[in-house]
C-alpha cells in the first residue's frame, strides 16, 4: 500500500508530493549504483564492531582468547561450540548485573523525569511571558552547555558530605539533573518558539491561568521535543559512567556501567564476560531509541532547523 | 532483591514526587499574591528550580575552580600564577594541548562532513532503505563509551608476533604476513590519537547526519528546480543551492560537536588512559586529582579550558541571535 503510493508520487512530475530532495541524477527517485555501494559500505564498516562483539558474547573463553571472532563465520563448524553460558555468569555472577540494571533504572528515571519538568516550565516562561532580563538569563542558560560536569566533582563531593547525600541514588541523579538543565531549556525553548501564538493568545483571552494554558496547551503541543530531549537524557544517564563512579562507585548501588568495568577487572575473566554484560547494558537504550526516534527526530530539528 | 528494588522504585517515586509538590507550592503561593505581583512575580518562580540547580551544580563549582586555581595542591595558600607557569613548562602539558588542539580540528569538521554525506546520499534511496541505512549509522549513539570501548578492542586489539591476532586490523595485516602494529601504542604521526578519533566519530555522526538529513529535505524544492532550468549541474546545485542553505544547520552540528570533543574524556580514560601520547586536557584534569592530588594544577587546566571555549560561546551567542532574528 505505502509502496504503491511511494511510487505513483515519484512517477507524477509534481515535485511538492515527493518530499523535497536534492537529487543528483536524471530520475530523482532512484539512487545509482555509486550510491548504494558507498551506503552499504558505510553500513558495513558501522556494523563489524558491533557484530565482532555480538558474536564474541557468545564464546566460550578459550576460543575467545586464541581466535578471532570472524573465525565462527570462515568455519561454520564451530558454530555448534556458541554457548549462552557468558550472559548466565554475567547476570547471575557475582558481579550481579541484574541488581546493577535495577539501579540504573532508578538513577535514570528521576534523571530524565525531573529536568523535563524544570526545563519545561522554565522554557515556558522564557517563550511566553514577559518580564525583566528574559534575554540575559537565557542568555546565560545558554552558555552554562560549554562547562563540562567534571568541574564539579571535587565541590560537590564535599557538599554531598556535609549533607550526607553520598552512595545515594538522589547523589547521582541530581547531579544529572543539574547538568542535564541547559539542553532541555534550550531544545524546548526552540520548540516552543515554534508554535503558534494565536493559540496561546486566545487561550488567555479565554481567562486561562498560565498554569492552564501550561498543562492543557504548550505541555501537549511540545511532545516531540519532551520526547527527544528525553531519549537524550536517557541515553547520557544511562550510559553515564564518570559521574556513577565518582559518588556511587563500586558496591550495592552500582549501576550497569560500573558494574561492567567491573567485569573488566575481575581477575581471570576473558573479553567474552565483558562482551555479554556489554550486551546487557546496551538493550534498554537501543530499544528505547528505536522506539521513539520518530519523536527524536521530529523534536530535535524543529529547533535546530529553520523553515 | 526484591527488597532492593522496592527501596530504589521508592527514592524514585518520592523524588518526582517531591519536583512535582515544588511546583503545587510554587504556584501556591502566587495565587495568594495581589494580582498585579503574581503577574511580575511568576514566571521567575517558573524558572526558579532550573536555575537553582544550576547555580549549585554548575556556577558555584566554576567559581569555586577559578579561584582555586591560584591555590596550592590542597587549596590553603595563595599561590599566584604559579599552577599555570609549571603547565606551560611542562612538555607533556604542551603535548596533551596540542592532542585536545588535534580532536578539535579534525573531529567537528569529519563529523559534518560524513553526516552530510551520508543523509544526502541516503535521501535518494527508497524511504524503507533511508530509514535501514539511518538506524544503522545513529545506533551507536546508544552505546556507552565503555561499551565503546569493548566493542572496538577486537579492531585494535594487538597479540605478540607469531600468536594469532584476535583483533581485526592485525588480522588483516597477517594475511599479507606484515604486522603486528600495538595501534594505540604507536603514536607516530598521532596515528594512536587518530584511531581513537574514529571511535568518537563513530558515535557522533549519526548525530550529525539527523540535524543535517532534516535541513537537507527542508530545502525548497523550486530553488532546486529554478537552478536546474538555468542549467546548472548537480554539483553546483549542491555547491550554490543546498549548502548556502543549510548553512545554519552546519553552524549548529559544528558548534554542538566541539563543545562535545573539547569536553572529551571517558574514550581516552578508558582506552590508553592518556599514556603514548593520547592525553586531552578531561583526562589530564582527572589524573591530576586522582593520582597526583594536585587540586591547584587541575583547577588550572579547568580555567584554561573555560577561557579556549569563550570564542566558542561567544559565536554560539552571536549566531543564536541571529537566527532569533531572522
Amino acid at each position: 500500500m505505502t509502496d504503491t503510493a511511494t511510487t505513483q508520487a515519484a512517477a507524477t512530475p509534481t515535485p511538492k508530493i515527493r518530499r523535497a530532495a536534492t537529487h543528483f541524477d536524471a530520475n530523482p527517485a532512484k539512487a545509482g549504483w555509486i550510491t548504494k555501494s558507498v551506503l552499504i559500505v558505510l553500513c558495513a564498516l558501522w556494523l563489524i564492531p558491533l557484530i565482532g562483539t555480538l558474536i564474541t558474547s557468545f564464546r566460550t573463553t578459550d576460543a575467545a582468547a586464541n581466535t578471532g571472532w570472524w573465525s565462527v563465520i570462515v568455519h561454520p563448524s564451530t558454530l555448534s561450540s556458541l554457548t549462552l553460558q557468558n550472559y548466565k555468569t554475567a547476570l547471575g555472577g557475582t558481579t550481579d548485573m541484574g541488581q546493577a540494571f535495577v539501579n540504573s533504572l532508578a538513577i535514570t528515571l528521576p534523571a530524565t523525569f525531573i529536568p523535563i519538568l524544570f526545563a519545561s516550565f522554565a522554557a515556558y516562561a522564557f517563550t511566553f511571558t514577559e518580564f525583566r532580563g528574559r534575554e540575559f538569563l537565557f542568555l546565560a542558560i545558554v552558555s552554562m552547555l560549554v562547562v563540562p560536569n567534571y568541574v564539579a566533582f571535587i565541590p560537590i563531593l564535599k557538599l554531598y558530605k556535609i549533607v550526607g547525600l553520598s552512595g545515594t541514588f538522589p547523589s547521582v541523579w541530581l547531579f544529572h539533573i543539574a547538568f542535564g538543565m541547559s539542553l532541555a531549556i534550550y531544545i524546548l525553548r526552540n520548540y516552543m518558539s515554534t508554535l503558534p501564538k494565536t493559540v496561546i493568545e486566545s487561550a488567555k483571552m479565554d481567562g486561562a491561568s498560565h498554569y492552564q494554558t501550561f498543562y492543557r496547551l504548550v505541555l501537549p503541543m511540545s511532545v516531540p521535543a519532551l520526547a527527544s530531549f528525553a531519549i537524550f537524557q536517557f541515553l547520557w544517564v544511562w550510559n553515564d559512567l564518570l559521574v556513577a563512579l565518582v559518588f556511587i562507585g563500586p558496591g550495592s548501588n552500582q549501576p550497569v556501567t560500573v558494574a561492567l568495568t567491573e567485569l573488566k577487572g575481575q581477575l581471570g575473566q576473558g573479553w567474552e564476560l565483558t562482551t555479554a554484560g556489554g550486551f546487557v547494558t546496551m538493550i534498554l537504550p537501543v530499544i528505547v531509541f528505536l522506539a521513539l526516534q520518530r519523536f527524536f527526530i521530529r523534536g530535535l530539528t524543529a529547533g535546530a532547523v529553520k523553515g | 532483591m526484591l527488597a532492593k528494588a522496592l527501596t530504589a522504585l521508592l527514592t524514585v517515586v518520592a523524588g518526582i514526587g517531591a519536583a512535582l509538590l515544588l511546583y503545587w507550592v510554587l504556584n501556591w503561593i502566587s495565587e495568594r499574591l495581589p494580582d498585579n505581583w503574581e503577574h511580575r512575580i511568576k514566571p521567575y518562580l517558573f524558572i526558579l528550580p532550573a536555575f537553582l540547580g544550576i547555580t549549585v551544580y554548575i556556577l558555584y563549582p566554576a567559581i569555586l575552580t577559578v579561584i582555586n586555581s591560584f591555590k596550592d595542591n590542597f587549596s590553603r595558600n595563595w599561590v599566584g600564577l604559579t599552577n599555570y607557569r609549571t603547565l606551560f613548562d611542562s612538555t607533556y602539558f604542551r603535548g596533551t594541548l596540542f592532542n585536545t588542539l588535534l580532536w578539535i580540528l579534525i573531529v567537528p569538521a569529519a563529523c559534518v562532513i560524513m553526516g552530510l554525506t551520508v543523509a544526502v546520499l541516503a535521501d535518494r534511496l527508497s524511504p524503507r532503505g533511508e530509514k535501514a541505512a539511518k538506524t544503522v549509522i545513529f545506533l551507536p549513539m546508544a552505546v556507552s563509551l565503555v561499551g565503546a570501548a569493548t566493542v572496538w578492542r577486537f579492531i585494535y586489539d594487538s597479540e605478540p608476533k607469531g600468536s594469532t591476532q584476535i583483533g581485526l586490523l592485525n588480522a588483516l595485516l597477517s594475511i599479507f604476513h606484515k604486522g603486528p602494529v600495538a595501534w594505540l601504542d604507536t603514536s607516530t604521526y598521532h596515528l594512536n590519537s587518530l584511531l581513537l578519533m574514529v571511535i568518537l566519530l563513530w558515535i557522533q555522526v549519526g548525530f550529525s547526519m539527523v540535524l543535517l538529513s532534516a535541513a537537507v529535505k527542508g530545502v525548497p524544492v523550486d530553488t532546486l528546480e529554478a537552478a536546474r532550468i538555468d542549467g546548472a549541474s548537480e554539483r553546483q546545485i549542491f555547491a550554490l543551492v543546498v549548502i548556502p542553505q543549510i548553512r545554519g544547520t552546519i553552524i549548529t552540528v559544528f558548534i554542538t560537536v566541539t563543545i562535545t570533543v573539547m569536553k572529551i574524556f571517558d574514550i581516552v580514560y578508558v582506552t590508553t588512559g592518556g599514556n603514548f601520547n593520547t592525553d586531552v586536557l578531561g583526562n589530564q584534569f582527572w589524573t591530576q586529582i586522582s593520582t597526583f592530588f594536585n587540586y591547584g594544577a587541575a583547577s588550572a587546566i579547568v580555567v584554561i579550558f573555560m577561557i579556549a571555549v569563550i570564542p566558542i560561546m561567544w559565536y554560539q551567542v552571536r549566531h543564536f541571535r541571529s537566527e532569533e532574528a531572522a
